[in-house]
């Protein structure tokens, strides 16, 4: 087998490489030669992925430059998991957007950039998870965040997309901001940039530094997973972005920050306990504000987006639950609260991407996302429809599909919390369990809006043209996904082995013991699953046994003697949720606009509802709005005038040469006033 | 295995003695106790229609639901012995397993296209979210006080020896019996036997089903309400011998199904907009059942 070494660098050479091609190729073979580029890159991640779980930990060195000093390349278990998300995902996630894309060979440059984009993203994403320094990680991170933003972009003639990219840009440099500072501090302690120093000086620091160092990387790698309340941009990047991207960020993109945040966790390796109370209780809120969120979008991108906050949120819970296991000394809790949430990674980053990748076939096939304006989609891509209530059931978390699996996981720590004599957890637990029993609840509630407003029912929206567009060989990514979700709630014994070796990175040896006696229950999920399953099969050969000799026809739906055309009168999404939106009102910011009926011939009449986010609104526009009321006082500097402008900069100039002479002169003056005696 | 087979049992009857109940206790002579298991046999023998919007979903909806039902069957432990299915944990895939089948019939009633099935989804889709907190929180309470986390143990390991764990053994009863209604859409939350479509919750989902689906889907709901009464029934049984605790068991649903009975024919519905509110109480008491657990451990106070 290839060495870990030059897997990695062969496979940045090759994108590399691939980039360059780009200017020498024709489109139909430039869209063939990128997706091909990322479907070999992803599989020298897998192997090398593989390679590192058989290795444990690989370590090499480059020499580096005199700035930077020795780059240290560490892969352990953990990067390995995600390298394995990574490349599955963008695998699938390309060869879905190969047909995607195939819509859009006439426009050259678009092309170019795009491809380029995901190239760079894909080769800066691995490289994130194997740098174990400082400078290098944050050129990597850079340059992942401006990839991610001009793959974001692609229909960037469209203005709300470009508004929506540059958002996501800025709101990551924000990110990339608390990053930098996280590492100065850490830079200044240990004297280099080499991530090896950090456990051992961090564990001289007085407890409160640490827990501030934490929750500065917190925030910095909070940003990019989403975390409340740094969530403000997934919903506006995930609508702009085509759909294969929009599955890639939700799915694997923004996971990179909650890879950050393990990272982090495990450097540190100390303070567990407040740090985890830290965690829990904001991934809490994380979870249900997402959700509370989704089930009022009608924009089923956004809706998707929301629904990642809520997953980030469980991952969280998962992290959270972990920590304070590891911190108060409860192997148990740290196991199955770090699993679920290394799990659920895995999971969501199978079923949104699906979902996200069916949103897709439902823009190509409809050319709107707006859930409110269709219906019966079912009959016209039934593949896609199946596809989607796969995922839809996966990430309401039930069984017998793959979500429910890792929040048993969660579930089972929060649970076994109750069983230890911690008496001082148990109203946070209690807190925990009600928040995920709640996120549990109104997913059902947003997946059943979803699922059963586009797909099922007639069209609402008789304007809209319905375009059969599902086929075996455009979907074929797509089922595999479907099956892996499948694959994972019946047979989860698969996942656990290398995820219990994942995790004992966290919980050092006492695994061995705790794998045996928890595998037992996870596995017997599984085999109910599977009987839900069958039994479900066998029910249905139970139905068409006794209806054969019966009478079965078709007739029009039940209109309580009305025959006429109900396209009208269906439930739609909003109606749908009124019920939970009245009551969720006073939480949310909804605003509505209502016209009723006046005069004996009343005009058009309006009711429109629109949800925003309370939080955005605190803390993204009220400051906006702050910061440019204060720079418009300095408005009068841009003025448009030529001779002034090379003014300014000759000001600058002689200001920056003098500066120096300025500072020494002062010093002159200060020396004199202090020696001067009254 | 025992106790499948006696829900299985109790589920034939159930209906009927809710029926028996509310005839005798209004005057009427009323049908007899096995009427509704004979409709639905009849259902079962008889053809079904399906409306031409509806899909594939419409279909396996009732095989959903009612194979969930089933399958949380086997989880229910019965005194001494356990369920055929029992692990750490068991309760949370039992609670989402009933999940699985109510996602399924909430979708299905979105498929007909009807005007009013989509009303009936929309409000058993929040009800059921809002039940949930309830069912977990008192789980959770008696994890606590048992300190172990599958449905069997923790039914093996609750003693009655003060008065304060009687008070808790009786409100976990009570809060069990009010979801089981919330579920099964009875009375203060639903009215089964109302005629207007605009007041049903779980009726008027189900209203395009006819034939076999219509009967697998009347016979699942008295099987839940077995099923919850097996619950209720597990409270009280604890240390009994086998034959002493079938007969304890026997009677405590039949007082289940007669509860039911007065409750229907007593009570009105609430108005809809009050039924979030009612739900929620339900949540707010199972965590008195918390508080006095806390209390009883001698951890509080």
């Amino acid at each position: 087998m290839l060495p870990l070494k030059t897997i990695l660098e062969s496979l940045n050479i090759l994108i590399l490489t691939t980039i360059i091609s780009f200017f020498f190729l024709k489109p139909r073979i430039k869209l063939l030669v990128g997706c091909l580029s990322i479907c070999i890159a992803s599989l020298l991640t897998m192997v090398g992925a593989i390679q590192i779980f058989n290795a444990g930990t690989i370590e090499y060195f480059y020499p580096g430059s005199l700035l930077s000093g020795a780059i240290r390349i560490k892969a352990d278990l953990l990067s390995a998991w995600f390298l394995a998300i990574l490349a599955f995902s963008f695998a699938i996630g390309m060869w879905y957007g190969y047909h995607y894309l195939k819509q859009y060979l006439d426009n050259t440059t678009r092309l170019n950039i795009h491809l380029s984009a995901v190239l760079l993203s894909y080769a800066s994403l691995i490289d994130i998870c194997v740098i174990q320094n400082s400078l290098l990680f944050l050129v990597a991170w850079e340059i992942m965040a401006l990839s991610t933003f001009l793959t974001v972009i692609f229909d960037s003639h469209k203005n709300q997309v470009l508004k929506a990219g540059i958002y996501y840009l800025i709101i990551s440099h924000i990110g990339v901001l608390f990053l930098i500072l996280g590492f100065i501090w850490l830079f200044s302690q240990t004297g280099t940039f080499d991530w090896v120093a950090i456990p051992m000086h961090v564990a001289q620091w007085p407890a409160y530094q640490i827990v501030i160092l934490f929750i500065i990387f917190f925030v910095g790698f909070g940003i990019k997973a989403g975390f409340f309340p740094f969530h403000t941009w997934l919903p506006h990047a995930h609508p702009a972005a085509p759909a294969h991207i929009s599955g890639l960020m939700s799915g694997v993109i923004i996971k990179i920050g909650i890879y950050g945040i393990l990272r982090i966790l495990l450097l540190i390796n100390n303070q567990y306990t407040s740090i985890g109370y830290i965690i829990i209780v904001i991934s809490a809120i994380t979870g249900v504000y997402g959700v509370m969120l989704a089930i009022i979008q009608h924009n089923l991108k956004k809706l998707l987006a929301y629904h990642s906050i809520e997953n980030i949120g469980i991952i969280g819970i998962g992290i959270g639950l972990g920590s304070i296991g590891l911190g108060i000394n409860q192997p148990v809790l740290a196991y199955l609260g770090m699993g679920g949430a290394l799990l659920h990674v895995w999971n969501h980053a199978l079923f949104k991407s699906l979902l996200f990748y069916v949103s897709g076939n439902v823009y190509q096939s409809t050319h709107t996302v707006n859930v409110e304006r269709l219906g019966g989609l079912i009959r016209t891509i039934p593949q896609s429809a199946w596809l989607f209530l796969i995922a839809s059931i996966a990430i309401s978390g039930l069984p017998p599909f793959n979500g429910f699996i890792s929040e048993f996981l969660i579930y089972s720590g929060l649970f076994h919390g109750f069983t230890k004599d911690i008496y001082t957890l148990m109203f946070l637990l209690l807190f925990i369990i009600i928040s995920l029993v709640v996120i549990g609840g109104l997913a059902v509630i947003c997946f059943t809006k979803a699922f059963g407003i586009i797909f099922l029912g007639t069209p609402r929206d008789s304007k809209i043209q319905y375009q059969s567009n599902d086929s075996w060989y455009k979907n074929f990514p797509l089922i595999i996904i479907a099956l892996s979700i499948v694959a994972i709630g019946i047979l989860p014994s698969i996942v656990l082995i290398p995820l219990s070796r994942v995790v004992s990175l966290f919980t050092s040896d006492l695994e061995a013991v705790q794998y045996l006696t928890l595998t037992t229950p996870i596995q017997q999920v599984g085999w109910i699953a599977g009987l839900l399953i069958l039994s479900i099969l066998a029910m249905w050969l139970v139905k068409k046994l006794t209806q054969q000799q019966q009478n079965v026809r078709q007739h029009v739906t039940w209109g309580c003697g009305y025959t006429g055309n109900m396209q009208k009168m269906q439930y739609t999404a909003s109606s749908f949720v009124r019920t939970y939106r009245k009551l969720a009102e006073p939480i949310l910011l909804v605003h509505k606009k209502k016209e009723y009926p006046k005069e004996i011939y009343p005009k058009k009449i309006i009711h429109q509802t629109h949800a925003d986010d309370h939080v955005e609104h605190l803390l993204v526009n009220k400051p906006t709005q702050a910061i440019r009321k204060l720079l418009n006082y300095f408005a009068f500097i841009q003025n448009g005038n030529i001779q002034l402008y090379i003014l300014y900069g000759f000001v600058f100039l002689i200001v920056v040469i003098l500066f120096p002479v300025i500072v020494t002169q002062l010093k002159v003056v200060l020396s004199y006033l202090n020696s001067i005696t009254w | 295995m025992v106790s499948t087979i006696l829900i299985v049992l109790v589920s034939l009857i159930f209906g009927g003695i809710i029926i028996r109940t509310k005839s005798i206790l209004s005057g009427r002579k009323g049908p007899g106790m096995f009427q509704p298991m004979h409709d639905i046999i009849r259902l079962f023998r008889k053809g079904s229609v399906y409306s031409y919007t509806s899909s594939f979903i419409t279909q396996i909806a009732p095989l959903v639901y009612f194979s969930s039902v089933v399958i949380a069957t086997l989880f229910i432990p019965f005194g001494q012995q356990k369920g055929v299915f029992s692990f750490q944990g068991d309760f949370i895939l039992f609670a989402y397993l009933l999940t699985v089948g109510k996602f399924m019939m909430i979708v299905a009633a979105l498929d007909s296209g009807s005007s009013f099935e989509g009303m009936g989804a929309s409000r058993e889709v929040l009800f059921s979210a809002l039940i949930e907190p309830a069912f977990f929180i008192t789980m959770g309470s008696f994890t606590l006080l048992s300190g172990k986390i599958s449905l069997a143990e923790i039914f093996a390991n609750v003693h009655y020896n003060s008065h304060l764990s009687y008070f808790i053994g009786f409100l976990a009863a009570i809060i069990l019996m009010l979801i089981a209604m919330v579920e099964n859409s009875r009375m203060p939350v639903d009215d089964p036997k109302t005629h207007l479509e605009l007041t049903m919750i779980h009726e008027v989902m189900i209203l395009d089903y006819s034939g076999f689906d219509l009967g697998l889907i009347l016979y699942t709901t008295y099987l839940k309400f077995a099923m919850y009464g097996a619950l209720i029934a597990n409270f009280f049984i604890g240390q009994l011998p086998l034959v002493q605790s079938i007969a304890v068991f026997l009677g405590i649903q039949v007082l289940f199904a007669i509860m039911i009975g007065i409750i229907e024919s007593f009570m009105a519905r609430f108005r809809m907009n009050h039924n979030p509110q009612y739900i929620l109480i339900l949540s707010s008491l199972s965590l008195l059942i918390f508080l006095g657990i806390l209390m009883f451990l001698g951890k509080i106070i």
